[in-house]
Formats: structure tokens, C-alpha cells, sequence
């Protein structure tokens, strides 16, 4: 076992700073959706939409550093041990079978998160950015330019908006699920927080093909 | 971490930016400030007319009066001709029915119905002397009644059932000296009393609107705005600015309150933006007679009942009659909250020859809908009516409410609904089965008095909510809060449900395991 340094901070700041972003929008959202009274219908909204100014703001900062230190190969989805990682998750882990993936430095997504994760990063969450965007800004700058949204699509984007949030929501909780899965029930929360964690070092072959490609070279 | 505060600054830095870019300047002059210091600035008074010759004689009839203002004032008694308030008729288009004449003269509403017949006392409330039938001159100029709407001394005032004319003792001369500007007091004496009494027809303008604080009326309150009607409804030519829908039809000549506030008031844009649908008074005006009560209901088919063979009337604590022999049953409320529709600056009215289709009888239906891109959501009062109508004709009727004299037929005097009717039809030379019942109907009074402070607005959460909030009859806009898609919320507590459920079960697995592989271990 060795202690990795495997979350840079702004990476761990990004998350934690989603994490509350999304559940802040969450709990403001679904006030404003009509399911129950906790801010107040006024100030509900007011939080949701500065929090959505907010995340945007943090998403252009993050896009640019995925690009910026090429975290965004974290995200190409493979093939490779798709079916080993799902199995595991649905057997080998009651058999305390080891992770048919290895957390390195350069890979730290098993394949069934670089796919999750992806679809979060490129559907999901851009249809949430762009429902909520155009449901805000229809009549902007003021003067009821924009009619066509206002009478086909209000409703519509709604809908979306809210099928989003729902998605995120089971997200959410299969999330926090997960993370229980790693070495300890804490290890993965240990790690998005302090940034290390306890990896093997002893075999190489479960490797993906994309971080073997990467090692090399580096 | 050095970095990491570095990191964070960075991030902190463009959200202040942004933050400073969306929330305009707190400090920015206020807009209202500088509006109500403007309307502060009252107009000076014009000559004094005491001073005037031609006003200093014994009047012997009131049309002396207008003749001397004439004799200055020429060609103003033209202006005044052309208007409603004179002509109590206007052509106007109207949806389906093209260019129709109409207004008081010849229009049924839902309170005393119709004037035809008792001109001679609803015309109390006619600018003008004498209009006691249909046959009144509305081209003699002498009969224009000036002094109904300039008279400041505060002394004026008109006959009961008296065609119009000023009570008899009346020191004619005193009040033409002392004229000016129409004050609250000259509107009101008609347009808070219609109906036949106090608040009774709008429900938002009344006599304690000439008393009442902010709360009632942040306008017209003395310790408010103090402005008089005429600061909002300017006149040009003696044409005055704003419109009653019970019997105007076109989008023309309106009064907005973005004339004096713009139409970006908020500081919120959020707020800003439900201009574009919701028209001020919705959220402004939360309720309505909030001082005296108004009548909502009225059962015409309860009239003529007689106890001994006099008519009588039963009152309320607030002394408001709740039944009349000569009017029948009636409902008075008190800070009402308004009902909501769509309008667009139009309406069709059901005149006396068209046929009743749908019950209620909406009479006076407004135009506008959700897609309709001149329609706002509009504050009104709705008066409720049980009236006669001819049953085999499916048409309403005129009838006869008010004579001087027993005997000539009207309901106020004989008390026999089938005579009055008939009188009434007659007068209009129109045909009627001899046969009445009675229909319920419904007519719009759109509230835009009674303004209220801005602390005491409606609140979002007053229509922004699931059930019984006050848009609720509104159905065609998707109004965040209340409308959602029920398969989507199905679909998703399912999707969240079926989630919670799967890692529960899995991590209930793990721990089985686990506790076996340890037992085994």
C-alpha cells in the first residue's frame, strides 16, 4: 500500500464546491417547483438563480482546467473492464473480490464512472445549464423581445429542467453510495477531501490500456 | 496553500465581477422619489372668477350658469359634446359584431339594468340638465351642466329624480365664482356612488377614498400621494383619460400605471419580467373595498314582495340594504380579494337584441389569453346578477324601473315585474313574448384603485403554489410553483425510490457477507 497524492486542490475544490452547488439548487429547486415551503417561495428563487450564476461561473473555470492539465482523458470512455466493473459491483464486491480496476494517478475513474460522469458532464448537466439559462434569460434584456420562447416553450423547459433535477438527485444518492465502496467505507471521502489515498502498488496488469499509453508517455 | 487561497480568489474574483454586473446599484436615485416629488408640484389655480362680471348675477336657471361660462370659455361646450360623459353613447368595433353604439344610454348591465324609461332619475349622474327620455337634445349646449365637474366651492350638488338638475337653493352665483380644476369630490359624486349607492358598483372607489390612509390608497391618501383623479386620468379636449370595460370595447385612450412608473419599475428583474403578463394591478391591488363594502351579488327575482301591501327592506349591521322590495336580494362584502383574467384592452358586450347562448351570461366578455401578446392577467371584481330575461325569445329585456308617479307602470312604484317589462320594451319599440324569467349573470369591473403600499403587495407565494392560489382559475400558463407535469414527478419519485431502494438492498448484501466472511474467518 501507498500513500498517493491523487486529488490536485482545485480539483477537490471543484467537487466539493459542485457538491454544494448542486444540492443547494436542489433543495431551492424543488422549492420552487412546488414541493414544499422551506426558504420561501421569493427567496427560493433568489437563491437558486444567484447559486445557477455561481455554478456557471464555476463551470467555465473548470472546463478550463480540464483542458488546461489534460484531466479531461479522465473522462474517455472505454470499454475496457466495463463488464468487470459492473460485475463486480453486482458480485464480486460481496465476495470481497478486489477492484477489477486500479486507481492510479493518471486513471482515477474505473469505466463505469468515466461514463457516468461523462454523461453528467456533457448531458445532463449542459441541459440543465442551458433549460435553466433560457428559462431566466427569455425576456432578457427586458423589453419582450423573445416570443417565441415565451408562448411554445415555457412549460416545455420546465419539464426538462425538472426531469434533470430528478436525474441528479438519484445521482446523488447511488453517489454517496458508492463512495462507500472503495478500500474503507471512508477511504474515497478521505481522499476527495485530504487529496491522498491508500492505492496498491504491487501488480500492474489491471492498468487500462489508456493510462498504460499514458505512462509510457510520460 | 498558498495555492489553494490563490485558487479560491481566483474563483471569488469573477463572482464578485459577475454578482456587481447582475444586482443593479442599491444606491441608484430612486426613480419613485423623483416621481413623487414631480406630482407634488400642484398646479397653480387659474383667475379668480369672483372677480367676473358675467358671474356676478342672480341665476334664475342653472343653463344661465353655462351660457356666461360659454360666453368666455367658447367653443369648450363642442369638446364637452363629443364626449361620453355628455353623449353617454360611443361607436366602437367590437369583436363579431363590428361597429356598434353603445354606452349608458342604450347598454344592460347587472345593477339597475338599463335607463331607458328612468332617465329622469339615473341621469343624476348626467353632465347636463334636463335628460329625462330618450328624447332629450344632446345638441343644446345650454344643458351642458359645467359645474358638476368644476365646481370647488364644494356647495353643488344635483337634485334625486330630478333629470339632472341642481337642488332648488342652490346659490348659483357663489358656486360659478368659485370653479376650478374637478377634485375628488366631483368625480366621486358620481363614480363612487353608481349603482345607487357608496362603493356599490366598482368595489375600488369610494367616499372613504377621500379620507383613507396609504393602506387603503398609497394615490389618493392625504398622508400619500394626495393626488387627485385628474392626475392620472388627464383630460385633452374634455376627453379624460382611462376606461371603465362594463361598456368601452377598444384598446384605445387606456391609462397605465407605467405611464407615470415605466415598465421596468422592480429593482428585482425578476419582478420586472412578470410585466410582460401580469399587469401591475395584480400584485398591487391584493384587495379591494377595504373600507366600505361593495355589492357582489344581486337576486333581481326577489323584488316586489310586499309585507301589508308597502314595500320594505331588511338591512345589515353596516346598514346596507340585503333586500329591497323595489330591487330585491342582495350581497354586500368587504376587502375582497380580486378574481384574475386575461385582457387585452377588449371587449364584446351582450347588447339587448343578441341571444342568450351560454348561462352565466358573461355581458360584457374580456378579450385575451395566455398567447394573446397585448394580454396581461387583470385584477377584477365580478358582479353576479339574477335578472329577468324573455325565456322564449332567449334575449334579455329593458324594463321600466322608475316613475315619478304609482300607475305608469314602473317596478318602483307598482311592484308587478310583467307590466314593467312590458313598458319598458315598448319604450324601446322592441317585441317580447310577454312571457319573463330570470338568468344569472356575470359582468367584469376591473379594479385598478386601492392601490396598497408596496410592504403590503400580494406575495409570490400567493400564486406561486400548489393549490388555492389566487391565479388558480388561470389555466392556460405554466406558472412555476404550481404547475408541474404529473408523469414527470411520478416518473422521478419512482426513479428516486427505485435508487434509495437499490443501494440499500446492495449495501444490505455487503453487510451480510461481510458478518459471514468474518464468522468464517
Amino acid at each position: 500500500m501507498k500513500r498517493v497524492y491523487i486529488y490536485k486542490s482545485f480539483g477537490r475544490f471543484w467537487h466539493w464546491a459542485q457538491a454544494f452547488l448542486i444540492i443547494f439548487l436542489i433543495l431551492t429547486g424543488f422549492e420552487i417547483h412546488g414541493s414544499y415551503t422551506f426558504f420561501g417561495f421569493e427567496n427560493a428563487v433568489h437563491y437558486h438563480t444567484n447559486a445557477a450564476y455561481a455554478y456557471i461561473i464555476l463551470i467555465i473555470f473548470t472546463i478550463f482546467w480540464h483542458f488546461a492539465t489534460g484531466e479531461w482523458v479522465q473522462y474517455v470512455p472505454t470499454l475496457t473492464n466495463l463488464k468487470k466493473q459492473a460485475e463486480y459491483y453486482l458480485f464480486g464486491i460481496f465476495r470481497n473480490a478486489p477492484h477489477p480496476t486500479r486507481k492510479t494517478l493518471l486513471s482515477k475513474l474505473n469505466p463505469l464512472q468515466r461514463l457516468v460522469y461523462l454523461g453528467l458532464k456533457i448531458i445532463l448537466i449542459p441541459l440543465m445549464v442551458f433549460s435553466g439559462l433560457l428559462y431566466l434569460l427569455y425576456r432578457f434584456p427586458q423589453g419582450d423581445k423573445i416570443n417565441s420562447i415565451k408562448i411554445c416553450c415555457l412549460s416545455t423547459l420546465g419539464y426538462i429542467h425538472t426531469i434533470g433535477a430528478f436525474l441528479l438527485i438519484a445521482f446523488l444518492i447511488a453517489h454517496l453510495y458508492l463512495i462507500t465502496t472503495g478500500h474503507t467505507i471512508f477511504s474515497n471521502l478521505n481522499a476527495m477531501i485530504t487529496g491522498y489515498e491508500e492505492i496498491d502498488d504491487d501488480k500492474d496488469e489491471d492498468v487500462t490500456i489508456i493510462d498504460k499509453e499514458k505512462a509510457h508517455e510520460n | 496553500m498558498k495555492k489553494t487561497i490563490g485558487l479560491i480568489l481566483i474563483f471569488l474574483l469573477p463572482l464578485l465581477v459577475g454578482y456587481l454586473m447582475l444586482v443593479k446599484e442599491a444606491n441608484a436615485p430612486s426613480k419613485l422619489q423623483q416621481l413623487k416629488e414631480s406630482r407634488l408640484q400642484k398646479e397653480k389655480p387659474g383667475a379668480d372668477h369672483s372677480h367676473f362680471s358675467q358671474l356676478q348675477v342672480k341665476f334664475k336657471r342653472p343653463q344661465d350658469v353655462t351660457l356666461a361660462c360659454i360666453s368666455c370659455h367658447n367653443e369648450r361646450h363642442t369638446e364637452v359634446m363629443n364626449t361620453v360623459h355628455w353623449r353617454w353613447l360611443r361607436d366602437e368595433y367590437m369583436e363579431g359584431k363590428g361597429i356598434v353604439s353603445l354606452g349608458k344610454r342604450n347598454i344592460l348591465n347587472n345593477f339597475c339594468v338599463s335607463i331607458s324609461g328612468s332617465e329622469g332619475s339615473c341621469s343624476r349622474c348626467h353632465i347636463g340638465y334636463g335628460y329625462d327620455s330618450k328624447d332629450f337634445d344632446f345638441t343644446k349646449e345650454e344643458n351642458i351642466d359645467c359645474l358638476a365637474c368644476h365646481d370647488n366651492s364644494g356647495k353643488y350638488e344635483k337634485e334625486v329624480e330630478a333629470a339632472g338638475y341642481p337642488k332648488k337653493d342652490l346659490d348659483l352665483a357663489y358656486i360659478s365664482q368659485h370653479i376650478g380644476l374637478p377634485k375628488k369630490e366631483n368625480c366621486g359624486s358620481c363614480h363612487f356612488e353608481g349603482g345607487g349607492g357608496n362603493n356599490t358598483k366598482h368595489g375600488d372607489l369610494e367616499t372613504a377614498l377621500l379620507t383613507s390612509d396609504r393602506d387603503v390608497d398609497v394615490h389618493m391618501a392625504a398622508n400619500g400621494g394626495n393626488m387627485e383623479c385628474i392626475d392620472c386620468h388627464e383630460a385633452k379636449n374634455h376627453v379624460i383619460k382611462g376606461r371603465l370595460y362594463s361598456s368601452s370595447s377598444t384598446d384605445k385612450n387606456r391609462l397605465y400605471c407605467e405611464d407615470c412608473h415605466t415598465k421596468v419599475p422592480h429593482k428585482d428583474n425578476i419582478i420586472n419580467e412578470h410585466t410582460a403578463k401580469v399587469a401591475c394591478q395584480t400584485c398591487h391591488i391584493p384587495t379591494y373595498a377595504k373600507v366600505n363594502k361593495t355589492k357582489t351579488f344581486w337576486d333581481w327575482s326577489k323584488a316586489t314582495k310586499l309585507k301589508n301591501g308597502e314595500p320594505y327592506h331588511i338591512d345589515d349591521e353596516d346598514g346596507n340594504h340585503t333586500y329591497l322590495s323595489e330591487k330585491g336580494e342582495f350581497k354586500w362584502e368587504r376587502n375582497l380579494e380580486p378574481e384574475y383574467v386575461w385582457f387585452n384592452g377588449t371587449a364584446t358586450h351582450h347588447l339587448i337584441e343578441d341571444t342568450i347562448k351560454e348561462i352565466p351570461l358573461v355581458l360584457n366578455p374580456l378579450g385575451g389569453n395566455y398567447k394573446d401578446l397585448k394580454a396581461k392577467i387583470y385584477p377584477t371584481k365580478i358582479m353576479r346578477t339574477i335578472k329577468p330575461y324573455d325565456p322564449v325569445q332567449k334575449k334579455l329585456v329593458s324594463f321600466k324601473l322608475w316613475d315619478k308617479e304609482k300607475g305608469n307602470n314602473s317596478l318602483w312604484k307598482d311592484f308587478n315585474w310583467g307590466k314593467a317589462i312590458d313598458s319598458g320594451m315598448k319604450y324601446l319599440n322592441l317585441p317580447w313574448s310577454g312571457q319573463y324569467d330570470f338568468v344569472e349573470t356575470q359582468s367584469y369591473w376591473l379594479t385598478n384603485h386601492m392601490v396598497a403600499p408596496k410592504e403590503k403587495t400580494v406575495k409570490c407565494n400567493e400564486c406561486h403554489t400548489r393549490s388555492n392560489g389566487r391565479l388558480e382559475n388561470i389555466k392556460d400558463l405554466y406558472l412555476p410553483g404550481r404547475d408541474f407535469n404529473p408523469a414527470i414527478d411520478r416518473l422521478g419519485i419512482a426513479l428516486i425510490i427505485l435508487t434509495f431502494f437499490g443501494v440499500t438492498t446492495h449495501s444490505a448484501i455487503r453487510i451480510y457477507y461481510s458478518n459471514k466472511n468474518k464468522g468464517q474467518n
